[in-house]
């Protein structure tokens, strides 16, 4: 396996993977800011929200990647950049080794046809004055592949697939609970068959029984459907059993990459460290035996980012060169190439993050 | 400070609008229609050819537009807004004249529907459901619908007329200037400001009682009382400040109707203020005096204008900052 | 019942194909509440006869036999050369000062009243949605420019915008309606452009477009239907404000030319005789009142069906009586079933210039 899963290619020139069959979606050193605005209706830009500020990432055919970070980490920025929902200040977005960023609405369509998109909020996501087979049925009509009875016969075609009763094609999105609004959602982006489906935190707003239900579903249609998934989350545990391949971020950049059980097993950033062990564990040993690590310190504003390695104010194990100098994304010495980290100091197997205020969790 | 930038702010834009009306009427009155015709208009529709040609030459009306557009707003800076074709005064004059009746109105019209409005919002509102609240909001519908002119009618034949038969002679139409007596005064404007009054005040009745309401709703009012503030304090210096601010933002959107309601009382109660004088002006041709007035209406709405917004801005320390 | 009957029954259900099964959607739960709305109800049956009574003018013309037109010195004055009241010579309402029949002329004022009240209310609302969801969905430089002209057009005195063209040109049906629909489309474009500018926001707002829908499509089939309640009450609180503009340029001079009806103009004319003919007065002043009055109280309603939290005026039946003592937090039971009715709800309308007459 090449190791430009996740390490950036030159731009411009895709890569030899890219003409793999195995790479669906290519982030190139990804950069999105929103400008600040001074007072009044023609205010000068004061200064920028660095949401995204260089971020690259691979996802595969068939696979899922996993993306976690805390709020505000610009995770569903950049979801909205892969969608083309928002425009990219810079970097590029290849999907099929085609660069489709910043693509006019025009061009786009036919790529919309292949990306779509899960929201976070059931009850924001569906039009509350439409009606539910109108809603699945609204790819068909914007794309127009189908119309009248055989639209009909393939929204209902949809409910019954993700678990619906199809009878309730008439009603209204008030009329379902969280988790049945959910699935209307996933019908709706199955409908034209994409390959692609970014899928934004789709259970964070839901029961914990429910989240399994529909967790269970998108696994199922990716066995069914060949789909492939670009899963936001911020609960490490669902990214877990749901993700091949894991992507940290920290305040707009990448802190680790790598597949799923290596960056679980052994988190290399001590971001990832933390945030692993704040993540309650099903075993009461288990969470007994584990230190948690507590980082202190405010979350620093995407405005003003720290200089150097972002994470470094509130490192366990920042050095003054973490100060100065930004870590570069690669691997660190003894992991597997797919393994990639940003920092100068990672964790050592084994190591515990040592700091004055560790407490230990009973 | 602030407030300074925000009042400077809004007169350049209060200019820049006159700016605009004046063009619009110069447009409307001079450009729009052939020359044949703003010259009779001018002239009066009943002149004759050569009384015509020599309106012609004195406006300038052949030349071409741009500087006749100059001229005109020369002339408007300068105050001059020529001279009625009737009885040949200078416009300005005829304003001066007409406007005793019509500033009597405006003000105690507005006044009184403020008052009234506003107290009876109020007290609509602090007394909820009650039978005064019942009887509040059945005659705010009332006075809602009723166009401004039905209302003075019917108040003539109710009121006028009656107390006439009766021999109380204390209303009366027609204007009353306050130099002759400040009873006589207000026999005449009895019955105009309570016309101009009633439909407003049942608007302000609701949005006053509805926004202060929502406003007593409020958790801020919650913490007031919890403090130990009597009711009154907490209504008066608290939840009555707040919930003023619709009502003035409604007085800025009302402004341009007190102009239609002036227009509408001074032709039912025949007070030859400036309203009587632009209706009288219209069917007679007599174009000086229509302008004149339309640019000083339209100024007044800008001033007033102004002065809401610096009163909401008093109001709500928020619209000064932003 | 007999086994037969169960059997048949059962097997009548299994046999039932598979059909959709209706959901209850916001419009029919509005319905619902319009209808069980005494007030409301009462508004449009006075709103129809209204409208029947105007659009029978011809009829009545025929059948008391005066034409609109028609003045009978004779028998429609009295010795002093005034109006005769009501019920004299055949006059059901009188007639005017020159002797023509009140009630005719009343009934074709309507016609003009009641067709200018609509037709400015549905142009300005075409033109108001349309500009307000183009305004609110666009955003940027077109809104800040359309902002700007919907905030003129409203502080704007159409009264004097009436009386220069009324000047300039003679005064015309179609002036009137121009100038009105003119004054009326601004208000419920900012409406619209606020209630847009919110909910372009939505998360749907952002899957339709995620879904490659272009704007035509996201303004008119996902932003438009949760606009239609505040537009419906709007438009229906502006009738009556049409219907009042109409009347006061035609009682000004300025609007429907004589010798055509209007209920203003008609009003003009009675003025002068409110010490001898207080007919003459009276009766078009209540066919002006009823219509507007009807259509307030309707617009109310309306509101009030789509909103229940609405306090009420009119506490008219018991049921809605009891809804408007509802404690702020609780639903209604409508809402309990219906969890997240959040959107599309009427929110702040602003109460529309009554008295209308000449609002800016």
């Amino acid at each position: 396996m090449t190791d430009s899963l996740t390490g950036p290619a030159p731009s411009g020139f895709p890569s030899d993977t890219d003409l793999s069959d195995d790479v669906l979606v290519r982030v190139d050193n990804l950069v999105k800011h929103f400008p600040v605005k001074g007072n009044g209706m023609l205010g000068r830009t004061v200064s920028q929200v660095q949401a995204v500020d260089g971020v690259s990432l691979t996802v595969r055919r068939g696979k899922t990647l996993g993306l976690v970070g805390e709020t505000g980490c610009g995770k569903s920025t950049l979801a909205r950049c892969i969608a083309g929902l928002i425009p990219v200040t810079s970097g590029k977005v290849y999907f099929e080794g085609q660069d489709i960023t910043n693509l006019k609405r025009g061009t786009m369509r036919p790529f919309r046809r292949e990306i779509q998109m899960i929201f976070q909020d059931p009850y924001g996501a569906l039009n509350p004055r439409r009606r539910v087979g109108s809603i699945i049925g609204d790819p068909f009509a914007v794309h127009n592949t189908a119309t009248g009875a055989e639209r009909k016969r393939a929204v209902q075609d949809l409910m019954a697939r993700v678990g619906l009763n199809p009878e309730h094609y008439n009603r209204f999105p008030a009329e379902f609970s969280g988790g049945q609004r959910q699935r209307i959602g996933v019908a709706r982006a199955l409908a034209l068959r994409p390959k692609l489906i970014i899928c934004d935190e789709p259970v964070s707003a839901l029961d914990v029984s429910i989240q399994a239900q529909v967790l269970n579903l998108l696994a199922d249609l990716q066995d069914d459907f060949g789909l492939s998934y670009l899963f936001i989350a911020h609960d490490l545990e669902v990214v877990r059993h749901v993700s091949d391949s894991v992507t940290v971020m920290y305040l707009g950049r990448v802190a680790e990459s790598g597949p799923g059980d290596q960056v679980y097993d052994h988190p290399r950033h001590p971001y990832s460290a933390a945030l692993l062990s704040a993540a309650p564990a099903a075993d009461p040993d288990a969470a007994a035996a584990r230190q948690r690590i507590i980082l202190t310190g405010d979350v620093p504003s995407p405005i003003n980012p720290p200089p150097g390695c972002r994470f470094h104010p509130r490192c366990p194990k920042a050095q003054d060169l973490c100060g100065t100098a930004e870590p570069a994304l690669e691997a660190k010495a003894g992991d597997p190439a797919t393994h990639l980290t940003a920092c100068h100091f990672p964790v050592e197997t084994g190591e515990i993050l040592a700091r004055a205020d560790r407490r230990e969790q009973r | 400070m602030n407030m300074v930038r925000f009042l400077i702010r809004r007169i350049i834009t209060g200019i820049l609008v006159l700016w605009l009306v004046a063009t619009g009427t110069f447009f409307l009155f001079f450009a729009a229609i052939p020359v044949q015709s703003v010259a009779r208009n001018l002239a009066g529709r009943a002149a004759s050819p050569a009384v015509i040609n020599q309106v012609i030459t004195y406006y300038g009306l052949n030349k071409p537009l741009i500087v006749q557009y100059g001229h005109f707003l020369d002339k408007l800076v300068r105050g001059n807004l020529g001279q009625s074709f009737l009885t040949q005064e200078a416009v300005t004059t005829i304003i001066k004249q007409d406007l005793p009746p019509t500033i009597s109105v405006v003000i105690g019209g507005v006044l009184l529907w403020l008052i009234v409005g506003l107290a009876v919002g109020i007290l609509s509102a602090t007394r909820a459901r009650s039978l005064f609240d019942r009887f509040a909001t059945v005659g705010v519908l009332a006075g809602v619908s009723a166009p401004t002119f039905v209302v003075g009618e019917l108040l003539i034949i109710f009121v006028f007329v009656q107390l006439n038969d009766a021999g109380i002679s204390f209303i009366q139409t027609g204007y009353a200037p306050i130099t002759s007596g400040v009873v006589p005064w207000l026999g005449s404007m009895i019955l105009p400001w309570v016309t101009l009054a009633i439909v407003q005040a049942a608007v302000y009745t609701r949005l006053s009682r509805g926004s202060l309401l929502d406003t007593l709703g409020e958790d801020y009012i919650r913490t007031a009382r919890s403090k130990g503030l009597t009711e009154r304090r907490v209504l008066y210096r608290h939840a009555v400040r707040s919930a003023m601010t619709p009502v003035v933002s409604q007085l800025g959107i009302d402004v341009g109707a007190l102009l239609g309601g002036v227009l509408v009382v001074e032709q039912v109660f025949s007070l030859h203020g400036l309203g009587y004088q632009i209706v009288n002006a219209i069917p007679s041709g007599d174009q000086p005096v229509v302008i004149g007035l339309v640019l000083l209406a339209a100024a007044f709405v800008v001033a007033a204008n102004i002065i809401v917004d610096m009163s909401y801005a008093l109001l709500d320390p928020r619209v000064r900052i932003s | 019942m007999s086994v037969t009957e169960l059997q048949f029954q059962a097997a009548a259900v299994g046999d039932a194909p598979v059909a959709a099964i209706q959901g209850r959607s916001q419009w029919q739960l509005t319905w619902r509440r319009l209808r069980s709305d005494k007030v409301a109800i009462a508004s449009v049956g006075v709103i129809i006869l209204m409208i029947a009574f105007a659009l029978a003018a011809p009829l009545i013309a025929a059948i008391t036999g005066h034409p609109v037109d028609q003045a009978y010195p004779t028998t429609g004055q009295n010795s002093f050369g005034n109006p005769v009241g009501p019920g004299v010579h055949g006059f059901l309402l009188g007639t005017d000062q020159i002797g023509r029949d009140l009630l005719v002329r009343i009934a074709y004022g309507a016609r003009i009243s009641l067709f200018v009240g609509l037709l400015t209310t549905a142009l300005a609302t075409i033109a108001g949605v349309t500009l307000g969801l183009v305004a609110g969905y666009f955003g940027g430089v077109v809104d800040a420019i359309l902002a700007r002209f919907f905030d003129a057009a409203l502080a704007f005195p159409f009264i004097i915008l009436a009386l220069a063209l009324a000047s300039v040109f003679r005064p015309s049906l179609t002036i009137v309606i121009g100038v009105i629909s003119f004054f009326s489309w601004a208000g419920i474009s900012r409406i619209v452009r606020g209630q847009t500018l919110s909910l372009k926001e939505k998360e749907y707002i952002e899957a339709a477009k995620s879904l490659g829908a272009g704007p035509m499509r996201i303004m008119f089939i996902d932003i438009l239907p949760n606009l239609l309640g505040p537009v419906l009450v709007l438009a229906t609180l502006y009738i009556p404000t049409a219907v009042t503009f109409e009347a006061t340029l035609s009682f000004l001079g300025i609007g429907i030319p004589e010798p055509a009806p209007s209920w203003g103009n008609i009003l003009s004319e009675a003025q002068q005789f409110y010490q001898v003919a207080w007919w003459y007065i009276v009766f078009p002043a209540l066919a002006l009142l009823i219509t507007t009055l009807a259509f307030n109280l309707l617009g109310d309603g309306i509101r009030d069906a789509i909103d229940p939290r609405t306090e009420r005026i009119f506490a008219g039946s018991k049921a809605t009586r009891k809804r408007g003592r509802r404690k702020r937090g609780q639903l209604s039971l409508d809402q309990a079933i219906l969890v997240g009715q959040q959107d599309g709800q009427v929110t702040d309308l602003p109460i529309t210039n009554a008295g209308g007459d000449v609002t800016s």
